[in-house]
């Protein structure tokens, strides 16, 4: 690289003076090395930062609650303590939070995952009247915050008599969701249409094709969308917060916040369950990695 | 949707069935849309008018539903109602300060990311994790990291002590309570993070050659290469993170409930004490009405504007 800059610089217009030329390529090669070294640096405690507050955590997590506030602060728990788990599973009802939360999810990426496959095909392989005006209707709802439609919700499930449970939460989400809808037909039209057509002509109906072309074809897309619904339902909060009120039917993130405002100086018990909800996430990331990067690349390059 | 429309509209030649007059491809299709459609029509936009209805109304959930006009909208807009405005401002100044230091500093970790380090995995996980990682156990880490005597003193401390100056108490103070949660979600900048990574592997390396020969130096480069090129991108952040930080609700709720003094009272946080603390349905549709009208607003002022500055690729060539 040196070297090419070097090179090319006789014909540069500015016509650099030669004692200059001479003198290029080591202190470019200072430069460099230096800039490696600077940007490791910045990068090692730019990761120090934003990986310390998790590390708290799971320190704090381990302690006694007396020693929470010791001057000096303990960098290592002494003594280190798994009571704090125990406790904070006596305290709240934390396994029907679990089960709650994991109903959600497996709700949720049923309805919004698995229906969102056959909308998004309805939308990339099939002509109707009227079926472009209703696309342009999926990518105005993106649009939408949900804080809008939550005032009539909770009168429309009031009315019916399903506050206080998981269904207000459930029911709007098994209808696949606009955002996933749009991932999938924008992936589904980049499959060749000749694979469909070969197999319609081998007699293959518009269901047979969708599961044994283009499902198979788009294991990626589908992969991405899956991971992003699952740590969207396990992470919800607004509506289960609005619509569920029983400390036994709560999701596992609003249980914390119902944990929160129960013991709110207990940070040891609070950092615990901050844990237990957590773990999930990052079990998930460190197995699918590769479809958050390709998840959010899509989401950048589609704009 | 009337079956007049539908006759103008399919070749005479097609083979027809059903009521509509559809083709039986057309009636699949149809039905593969179905169920979208129907989760539209109950849940969201039964509900988006029957919410604009009720802003014009006064309900408490019993008794009748009373007609109030702009009543709501007067009361909320003439800045009689001095919680709103104190929420309109606590939100303004939100979205000022978090919506330039999350674009900034992702760029910046961006750009490092993007200088074929080492172990990149691994960077990219710390830097990405707390953008996953449930908003409510983040809100909860945060409100111990910034007690008085909590992580981020014990670090300040380290600084302040010898000159003697004490580290602000963040959540009991109405100065430093809106400062500490902006702090907080300078933690969550992994999503604009990984957008812009993406973008920069897109930028073609002889741009910057181009400009090496034509004695650019590092922030020649960075500012007549990169930026120009990474436009798109940063217009996306931009207008996703102006509509987040308008929703800010999780945080302000766990950490401080709004308070010192309605130092932290967002927007959604006072809609939410409107409908269902104080159960004025009406009151609340009528922020939400507002709150809906100013994003709208923001994104498309920020299109408009886009054109002056965003750079499109496709666009050169025509």
């Amino acid at each position: 690289m040196a070297q090419q800059t070097v090179t090319v610089e006789p014909s540069d217009p500015s016509g650099m003076p030669s004692s200059v030329r001479i003198r290029t390529p080591a202190r470019i090669r200072a430069m460099r090395v230096s800039g490696r070294v600077l940007t490791y640096l910045i990068l090692w405690l730019g990761s120090f930062v934003y990986a310390i507050p998790f590390l708290w955590m799971v320190r704090t997590s381990f302690m006694r609650l007396d020693k929470l506030f010791e001057e000096p602060p303990q960098i290592w728990p002494d003594p280190w303590i798994w009571q704090n788990y125990i406790d904070m599973w006596e305290t709240g009802p934390f396994a029907n939070w679990i089960v709650n939360s994991l109903i959600l999810v497996a709700l949720g990426m049923f309805g919004q995952t698995f229906i969102s496959i056959f909308v998004a095909y309805g939308f990339a392989r099939t002509q109707f009247p009227g079926r472009n005006q209703l696309f342009v209707l999926i990518l105005a709802t993106l649009m939408l915050p949900g804080h809008v439609t939550i005032v009539p919700k909770f009168i429309m499930f009031r009315t019916v008599g399903l506050l206080d449970s998981l269904w207000p939460v459930a029911l709007p989400d098994l209808w696949g969701q606009a955002f996933y809808i749009f991932i999938l037909r924008q992936f589904f039209l980049t499959l060749p249409v000749e694979l469909d057509e070969a197999a319609e002509i081998d007699g293959a109906n518009l269901l047979q094709v969708l599961f044994r072309v283009v499902i198979p074809l788009s294991k990626p897309a589908i992969a991405t969308v899956a991971v992003f619904n699952f740590i969207n339902k396990w992470n919800e909060f607004f509506e289960p917060f609005v619509f569920i009120q029983t400390p036994e039917k709560l999701t596992l993130a609003v249980g914390i916040r119902w944990f929160r405002t129960q013991y709110g100086t207990e940070f040891q018990m609070l950092m615990a369950a901050s844990i237990v909800s957590v773990a999930p996430i990052v079990i998930v990331f460190f197995f699918a990695q590769k479809q958050f990067v390709r998840g959010i690349a899509l989401t950048g390059i589609k704009s | 949707m009337t079956a007049t429309d539908m006759a103008s509209a399919p070749a005479p030649a097609r083979r027809r069935r059903g009521i509509l007059g559809w083709t039986w491809k057309e009636t699949q299709g149809f039905l593969f849309i179905l169920p979208w459609l129907f989760g539209f029509i109950v849940f969201i936009a039964g509900p988006f008018f029957f919410s604009f209805f009720l802003s014009f109304t006064q309900w408490r959930l019993v008794g009748d539903i009373k007609w109030l006009g702009f009543e709501n909208y007067a009361q909320l807009l003439s800045g009689e109602d001095t919680r709103f405005v104190q929420s309109v401002y606590n939100t303004a100044y939100y979205v000022v300060f978090h919506v330039p230091g999350v674009l900034i500093i992702s760029f910046i970790v961006a750009g490092l990311l993007n200088r074929k380090v080492k172990g990149i995995a691994i960077y990219r996980t710390c830097f990405y994790l707390p953008s996953i990682t449930t908003g409510v156990a983040t809100a909860v880490l945060w409100y111990w990291v910034l007690q008085p005597n909590g992580l981020l003193n014990n670090f300040l401390d380290i600084f302040l002590g010898p000159l003697d100056i004490q580290a602000p108490n963040w959540l009991g103070s109405t100065t430093w309570a809106m400062p500490g949660l902006i702090i907080m979600s300078f933690w969550s900048v992994g999503t604009t993070m990984i957008i812009y990574l993406a973008g920069l592997q897109g930028i073609p390396q002889h741009l910057y050659e181009a400009a090496e020969i034509d004695g650019a130096g590092w922030w020649g480069k960075v500012r007549h290469v990169t930026i120009p090129m990474m436009t798109p991108q940063i217009f996306l952040t931009m207008v996703l993170a102006v509509i987040g930080s308008f929703q800010v609700f999780t945080a302000a709720l766990i950490i401080t409930e709004g308070g010192p003094a309605d130092a932290t009272l967002f927007l959604l946080l006072y809609l939410y004490w409107n409908g269902f603390r104080f159960f004025k349905m009406g009151y609340a549709s009528a922020i939400a009405w507002i709150l809906f009208f100013v994003i709208l607003f923001l994104t498309i002022v920020q299109f408009l504007t886009a054109r002056r500055w965003v750079y499109y690729e496709g666009e050169r060539a025509s």
